[in-house]
């Protein structure tokens, strides 16, 4: 990390046709935006200098978010921008569907994203199955001691139990939502713990009993633990904020 | 579902143009994967000036991949276009733009797709009009059954004439039977060739005339050619694809055609003459492109870049007025010469890539034959000068089944490998060359039009061959090109009307994407061919005879045939041919046939002459002349 770099951090959301975009695409749409908005970012050192930009967690292709975070450093020597109106010059050089929500400078101490959030609140709506047997799926999952899942990696089978990061799930519904013109969906509040690793939305569904089948789903927020007495902050307000304001 | 970004569009750039009574709309589709055809520059250039019609109005499609066409059929959703999702069937014109020969069957389903019947004799007055444009036009005779019209060259102007066209036969209503009168009228449109307007007749298998029905469709179908690149500053609002691409980054044309004259290449041939965009256009469109897209790479497109006149003030002021900024310059298609390397050190500043050249043959002898005349000491200097400022791997391209070659010419490429790492290797130890070696395939309107295509085996000899003589060297990685793919070019390359059932039958059979290795289906070929009486060793391996009445003779890109020929037979000679652009025209037909001329801002060739080979091609006036290798190792 250059000594002399300050960092941005940014909240956007993404919605409708855009969520069909991968993690990568998302990174590569930032750097060009960014390019655009002549934002002085810094480069690495070295033969193949990237910009310096650290996405928080992946979010799964085909999910939406209102709290997606991104790290950006920058170059103080080049920093002309008015941070009053950053974030809206930001929107515009955005596709649509993706809009800065809030952005602010911060330390360059903060720890990073990722290993700084510790939870995210899920809105999940469910395929085709009824308010009572998704209640009862829930109300079993959360009454278990564990939640064993097993999966591959690196060749491996590895077993995991997902209880321990799944922090709370409501149940709502059924309920009338645009995408939809039958009876109604089934939608799940979900808060899922990230560390040491983080759930994802489709491992819990499968995990439960009966296995339930994502339709929209759309990430609310992340969460810091900032203390032992259980407060927590939204990467933003957890930041160590910068002072002075650089920014002029 | 597989990379779902492929069907959004949402690109910066796209348009949602307003259909209705009075507009023309097309839907401009490349029958391939949304990544490999969304960069093609062709049909972005054509999206943007139909979009600009008050008559027209443009989309664009891409061939679905194999994981949701299924889906397709079983909700019985039509092909659709990217930009607004409509249906196929809600367009007056599909396009097809065809840079690849193996895409054929990919057509045929993307017609299945979009619900009008794949043979031409079977589209109603409604229907969708098809069209095809593109590189592989130049023989339209294997899919002629299959496409309504046919574009012959620069497609910036007569595409308008086509939708005028249209626009009135669809304000007239599309009256039952007035289909057959509006190809008529398409016909007489100069570049455009209306296939079911022409007689094909055969004797004893082999093709004797295509001649028109009508008096007042051509005899010949010329290509359009558009004089000056100045008028087209296309594409304008170059789209930004919201996932990756295989050329995700900025192009601008900085000139089109090319008169190098190397004679296995089709583009050279038919794209000629050379007009050259004006340098401060070419400056005015990478500053505002890069400020528009946010790409931080930008690519000179054209043949042989290298030889753009203003090539080295382009480069030196796109990296000033970066400024602060990473941006680096690609050029994908460069000459081998110490000098490009030069250019190409300082462009990618930023980010450095690998260089890749292409010497295309093995030995001085072999590139006399295909008039690819870089003498030995022009790579080597060339690639002495890439490691020296820094580059550790080179690729080299390479053609094997030249006319002529002989195994000395072969091992020749592995020899020029074995030296290139050597040179690296006095700079850095890990240096190592990639060899990229294709198997040749014949094309229409080049020199080697008449020539017998190698077969799988021997093609399959050769790279034996190489491999054998490349296995023990450290630092040279061979690659090679499947030749069974390479046999199944040749023969839609250079076919005729009577692979059109052979075309179907493959795709008839679930052979779409060819183009890909895990779909590409030797065997379904094979028996296609089989199944229809057509003999491929009569269409792939034959030798043509110069009286033979070729399946694209009927069309013209402005050479004349026999030219052609003698250049065929100064192949054959070992005889180069200077390139024209700086040297007395040789006249080929490109120029003098349309009335227009090279449009090229410097009358002085680059450094090493007009061919490169640091001999004055120019001072002897007798063209072609023999050149004569010099021995010395020149290292700039």
């Amino acid at each position: 990390m250059r000594n002399d770099s300050v960092r941005l951090r940014i909240c956007f959301d993404k919605h409708g046709k855009i969520r069909f975009t991968s993690h990568r695409d998302v990174a590569r749409i930032w750097e060009r935006t960014l390019r655009r908005a002549r934002l002085p970012v810094a480069y690495s050192e070295g033969f193949s200098p990237r910009p310096r930009l650290s996405f928080g967690l992946a979010l799964s292709t085909g999910h939406e978010s209102n709290a997606e975070y991104l790290d950006v450093e920058l170059d103080p020597s080049r920093l002309t921008v008015d941070i009053e109106e950053l974030a809206d010059e930001l929107t515009a050089h955005l596709p649509v569907g993706m809009t800065v929500r809030e952005l602010r400078m911060i330390d360059r101490t903060t720890p990073s994203l990722q290993q700084a959030v510790t939870s995210c609140t899920w809105q999940i709506d469910v395929a085709d199955t009824d308010a009572d047997t998704v209640t009862r799926a829930v109300a079993h999952a959360l009454a278990a001691d564990t939640l064993i899942v097993t999966r591959e990696r690196k060749g491996k089978q590895v077993t995991d139990d997902l209880r321990p990061l799944v922090l709370g799930i409501d149940v709502i519904g059924p309920i009338e939502v645009e995408h939809r013109t039958d009876s109604g969906t089934v939608r799940l509040i979900a808060e899922l713990g990230t560390q040491p690793r983080a759930v994802r939305v489709s491992e819990l569904l499968a995990a439960l009993d009966p296995p339930l089948e994502e339709r929209r789903v759309q990430r609310l927020h992340q969460w810091i633990m900032n203390d032992e007495h259980g407060r927590r902050g939204d990467p933003l307000r957890a930041a160590v904020p910068l002072t002075p304001v650089v920014a002029t | 579902m597989q990379k779902p970004a492929r069907y959004i569009g949402c690109e910066d750039g796209a348009r949602v143009p307003a259909h209705g009574d009075g507009i023309v709309s097309w839907l401009l589709t490349y029958p391939d994967t949304y990544e490999i055809g969304l960069p093609n520059q062709g049909l972005q250039i054509l999206y943007e000036i139909i979009n600009e019609r008050p008559d027209g109005a443009a989309e664009r499609a891409y061939s679905p991949w194999t994981d949701l066409e299924p889906l397709l059929r079983r909700e019985r959703i039509p092909l659709f276009s990217v930009d607004s999702h409509r249906g196929a069937d809600q367009f007056d014109i599909i396009a097809f733009n065809l840079s690849a020969e193996l895409t054929y069957t990919n057509v045929l389903n993307c017609l299945d797709l979009a619900g009008v019947p794949i043979r031409s004799a079977d589209r109603a007055d409604d229907d969708l009009l098809v069209g095809v444009g593109g590189h592989c036009t130049y023989n339209p005779e294997p899919i002629a059954d299959f496409v309504d019209f046919v574009v012959l060259g620069d497609g910036e102007e007569v595409v308008g004439e086509i939708t005028a066209l249209v626009r009135e036969w669809k304000k007239a209503g599309k009256n039952s039977g007035t289909r057959e009168g509006l190809l008529r009228e398409l016909a007489k449109i100069v570049g455009v060739y209306v296939p079911s307007m022409y007689e094909v007749r055969y004797e004893d298998g082999a093709l004797v005339e295509i001649a028109p029905r009508h008096a007042d469709v051509p005899t010949t179908i010329e290509k359009r050619t558009i004089a000056d690149l100045a008028d087209w500053p296309y594409p304008k609002t170059q789209l930004v694809p919201m996932t990756e691409v295989v050329h995700d980054r900025l192009s601008v044309e900085v000139f089109r055609g090319c008169t190098r004259g190397c004679r296995f290449c089709q583009a050279g041939m038919i794209t000629r003459p050379v007009r050259e965009r004006p340098a401060e256009q070419v400056r005015t469109m990478i500053s505002e492109g890069l400020q528009r897209t946010g790409y931080d790479e930008v690519a000179l497109t054209s043949l042989s870049t290298a030889d753009f006149s203003g090539i080295e003030k382009v480069v030196t002021d796109t990296v000033t007025d970066a400024g602060c900024d990473q941006v680096s310059v690609a050029l994908p298609s460069l000459r081998v010469d110490a000098f490009t390397v030069g250019i190409a050190a300082q462009l990618q500043r930023a980010r450095r890539t690998g260089l890749t050249f292409a010497p295309e043959a093995g030995t001085w002898r072999m590139r006399q034959v295909i008039n690819k005349l870089i003498r030995e000491e022009d790579l080597y200097g060339a690639v002495e000068s890439a490691f020296s400022q820094g580059w550790r791997r080179m690729k080299l391209y390479f053609l094997t089944g030249l006319p002529t070659e002989t195994d000395e010419d072969t091992l020749g490429i592995a020899e020029m490998a074995r030296n290139c790492v050597a040179l690296g290797k006095t700079h850095k130890s890990s240096a190592s060359v990639t060899v990229s070696v294709g198997g040749f395939v014949p094309k229409p309107f080049t020199p080697f039009q008449w020539f017998g295509q190698n077969t799988v085996a021997e093609l399959q000899r050769k790279i034996g061959l190489l491999r054998d003589d490349t296995r023990r060297a450290k630092g040279v990685q061979l690659k090679w090109h499947d030749p069974k793919a390479t046999l199944i070019e040749g023969i839609t390359s250079r076919g005729d009307r009577r692979l059109g059932p052979v075309i179907e039958y493959v795709w008839r059979n679930g052979g779409v994407f060819q183009e890909w290795s895990e779909h590409f289906d030797y065997d379904l070929w094979l028996e296609a061919m089989a199944a229809n009486d057509c003999d491929v060793d009569w269409y792939v391996h034959r030798h043509r005879t110069e009286d033979e009445v070729l399946p694209w003779d009927h069309l013209s890109a402005g050479l004349h045939k026999d030219f052609l020929w003698q250049d065929w037979r100064d192949a054959l000679d070992e005889l180069g041919l200077e390139d024209c652009r700086w040297t007395p025209c040789y006249d080929c037909g490109a120029c003098t046939g349309y009335g227009i001329e090279h449009r090229v801002a410097s009358a002085t060739p680059p450094a090493g002459g007009s061919q490169g080979t640091g001999v004055d091609l120019g001072s002897t006036r007798g063209v072609p002349v023999e050149l004569v290798p010099r021995t010395e190792v020149g290292v700039s």
